[in-house]
């Protein structure tokens, strides 16, 4: 078990996370969605675990846990049991059709390798080949925040975007202070509980999640 | 030891006033527990301005004159919008727009999110801003949407959504600033002290530090409400109830461009250039001018003034841009006196709206003939937040163009005509609201307007006078800015 074989578990684990973002820009229903952004968690908390362990940053196993028992058990439930209650698992209706999504998705993961070129050869870490990736993962949960209109899946995307961003700090410097990251998974907890809360309001309010509804507010 | 007071205040505040519901006297506590604030906050004031900048905790918090004086900038508006709140809570509550639930989440909101601001000012690290300022967010979305109607819902949704993907920006920006300090300051909780960033700005990466700054602004200028950024703003500051407008308005924007300004110094001390300053004039530029001109389209009086909050918004980024003693001071002092001058305006326009029944301006008309008290409220924090001599935004308004003019002429028109349009708009629409005729009664409740005259007092006062103490205090905070 060498560092070499480590990293190509690393780099596998990074291509599956890509994948999964990809699989989201693709997936139809919201209980999938919840399914995959589960998973993209498993694989972020998997190759943050194994990052922490074949460099001895140990720190690392924290923030790992924090997405193993945030984002991976917690969220996930959470949301089920909101499209459960709010009765919301309908197909997504995105704003482009899906195979113009995913062209611009892949120029969007060329764009992301190009940006982080540069700051990956600066790193002094065995994981910046990984940087690009995960630049692209947050362009691509951008993308799909951009192109749905349910308030749940832009929540989502919210938090694969965050995922990415998480992946980043992972491989350009192993991660943020494990203050920072206690205190970003802590806004995180409590931004998706008080989302929760929300959505009661406004499916209350206007007897849907669709964001249709809420175009009122413009400028005239 | 004054800064755990500051801060542990307003925190056990929000937890003891969620768990004593919309009892009887929760909107005193909500005041007494600002009014405790205020005072821990007067104390750490005296102390740096008698001693100097201080760490505290191990380099946790770390206090200079730039962030005490917004400290307790933050205190004192945060102290007097919880005593106007109080009874205009009350008569919201007798028109049956809120129950006790909702007013027992805003009182407790109320503290946690001054607790967050507060945090934010005061934390020495780059991470736990970025937290604290996420928290502060958090802790409004549900008051903006407080009252609950379609449009307030869609408003916080609003905030929410845009605000939070403008702050992974700066999540972002904060994770490019660690990669580059780690590399000298080894890795750990250390590495994103601001005092220690600052004490090796001149070695960090530039290219990463230049990136980091682009997204840090994106970020935080989001929340700053810098255009074209600024879509959350107006809706937020419309739909929510007005005590939180005021804080929205005059405190939270502050604290975001707080934000930018303790990253800007890093960036120019490892870039040595303009290119922090340069971005921040445009993007301020563009904010005052696109403000100005839609601040003539707005019929709802709330909405113009966050549009008008805008426009000031961008005036300070624009003097803090620019840099250099003048300027910076300028921007300290106009910082000041918008945030005084813009609750004052909100506290009087919250209870015209309550009169009217509506925040249409064509529907409020005659405030001096039934309430003069609101009406002579209004017409002043109009004329002083136009800028009309002797009041305090004249003055650095003043300073700022002319240090415009001499550094960057080329800017000058904008700002004047944009600063002409508002006028022109402002002035135009308050007019007929405070002198026009109407057929609607009096507001039957006693309003609470002495907030507002203590504000126009102070930038009047400021206007005509700056205390020797006070200019000092500002020069040093504009020299900590790289004045």
């Amino acid at each position: 078990m060498n560092l070499s074989f480590h990293l190509q578990v690393i780099n596998l684990l990074a291509a599956l996370l890509l994948l999964i973002s990809f699989a989201m820009l693709s997936q139809r229903r919201v209980v999938g969605l919840v399914t995959l952004f589960a998973w993209q968690g498993a694989a972020l908390a998997a190759s943050t675990a194994l990052v922490a362990w074949s460099t001895g940053q140990h720190h690392l196993y924290w923030s790992a846990a924090l997405t193993l028992a945030l984002k991976v058990v917690a969220m996930p439930w959470f949301f089920y049991r909101l499209v459960r209650k709010l009765d919301i698992n309908r197909e997504v209706e995105a704003v482009l059709n899906i195979p113009t999504t995913m062209l611009i998705g892949i120029a969007l993961v060329i764009f992301a390798f190009n940006l982080a070129l540069p700051i990956s050869q600066m790193a002094g870490t065995v994981t910046r080949s990984t940087l690009g990736i995960a630049m692209a993962c947050v362009l691509l949960a951008f993308l799909m925040m951009i192109t749905r209109r349910k308030a749940i899946t832009q929540v989502i995307g919210f938090l694969a975007m965050e995922n990415g961003l998480f992946f980043a700090a992972t491989s350009a410097s192993y991660g943020m202070p494990l203050v920072v990251e206690m205190g970003v998974a802590l806004d995180v907890l409590v931004g998706v509980f008080v989302l929760g809360i929300f959505f009661f309001q406004i499916r209350e309010t206007f007897d849907s999640l669709d964001l249709k509804h809420m175009e009122r507010l413009k400028e005239r | 030891m004054e800064i755990y007071w500051v801060l542990g205040i307003p925190l056990a505040g929000g937890l003891f006033l969620a768990a004593w519901g919309n009892r009887a006297r929760a909107p005193e506590l909500n005041a007494l527990f600002s009014l405790a604030t205020l005072a821990a906050a007067a104390a750490l004031t005296m102390r740096i301005v008698a001693e100097g900048p201080i760490m505290v905790g191990d380099g946790w918090f770390f206090i200079d004159s730039f962030n005490v004086f917004l400290v307790a900038l933050t205190a004192f508006v945060a102290f007097t919008t919880a005593l106007f709140s109080r009874p205009y809570m009350r008569i919201e509550k007798d028109h049956g727009r809120l129950n006790d639930a909702r007013l027992r989440l805003y009182h407790s909101s109320y503290q946690i999110f001054i607790g967050a601001m507060l945090l934010a000012l005061t934390t020495n690290n780059m991470g736990i801003l970025w937290v604290s300022m996420e928290a502060a967010t958090l802790a409004t979305v549900l008051l903006v949407s407080l009252y609950r109607t379609p449009a307030s819902l869609e408003a916080a949704w609003k905030y929410f959504i845009l605000c939070g993907v403008g702050i992974a920006q700066a999540l972002f920006g904060t994770i490019l600033l660690y990669f580059a300090a780690e590399k000298i300051l080894g890795s750990g909780g250390t590495a994103l002290l601001w005092t220690h960033l600052n004490g090796v700005k001149e070695q960090l990466e530039p290219t990463v530090l230049q990136l980091a700054f682009v997204f840090l602004l994106v970020g935080y200028g989001t929340k700053v409400g810098l255009a074209p950024l600024h879509n959350w703003l107006p809706d937020a500051h419309a739909e929510g109830p007005t005590p939180v407008s005021a804080v929205l308005s005059g405190l939270l924007l502050n604290v975001a461009l707080y934000a930018v300004m303790r990253s800007k110094v890093l960036v120019d001390g490892a870039l040595g250039n303009d290119m922090a300053g340069n971005l921040m004039m445009g993007f301020g530029l563009l904010s005052v001018v696109l403000a100005a001109f839609l601040i003539k389209r707005q019929t709802d009086v709330k909405r113009m003034f966050a549009y008008s909050s805008i426009e000031h918004m961008g005036l300070i980024t624009f003097a803090f841009g620019m840099g250099g003693p003048v300027a910076s001071f300028a921007g300290l002092l106009h910082m000041t006196m918008h945030s005084l001058t813009k609750s004052a305006i909100f506290f009087a326009v919250g209870h015209a709206t309550q009169k009217a029944g509506t925040q249409a301006m064509d529907s409020i008309r005659g405030l001096i003939r039934t309430n003069p008290t609101i009406g002579w409220g209004l017409m002043l924090g109009t004329v002083a937040i136009l800028g009309v001599p002797p009041f305090g935004v004249f003055a650095s308004e003043f300073l700022m163009i002319t240090t415009a003019m001499h550094e960057h002429p080329w800017a000058t028109p904008f700002l004047l005509t944009a600063l002409g349009v508002a006028f022109a708009a402002i002035f135009g629409k308050v007019q007929p609201m405070v002198f026009g005729e109407t057929e609607l009664p009096r507001l039957p409740h006693q309003p609470a307007l002495a907030p507002v005259f203590v504000h126009l007092g102070l930038v009047l006062m400021l206007g005509l006078f700056i205390p020797p103490y006070l200019a000092d205090w500002y020069r040093q905070a504009a020299a900590l800015l790289g004045g």
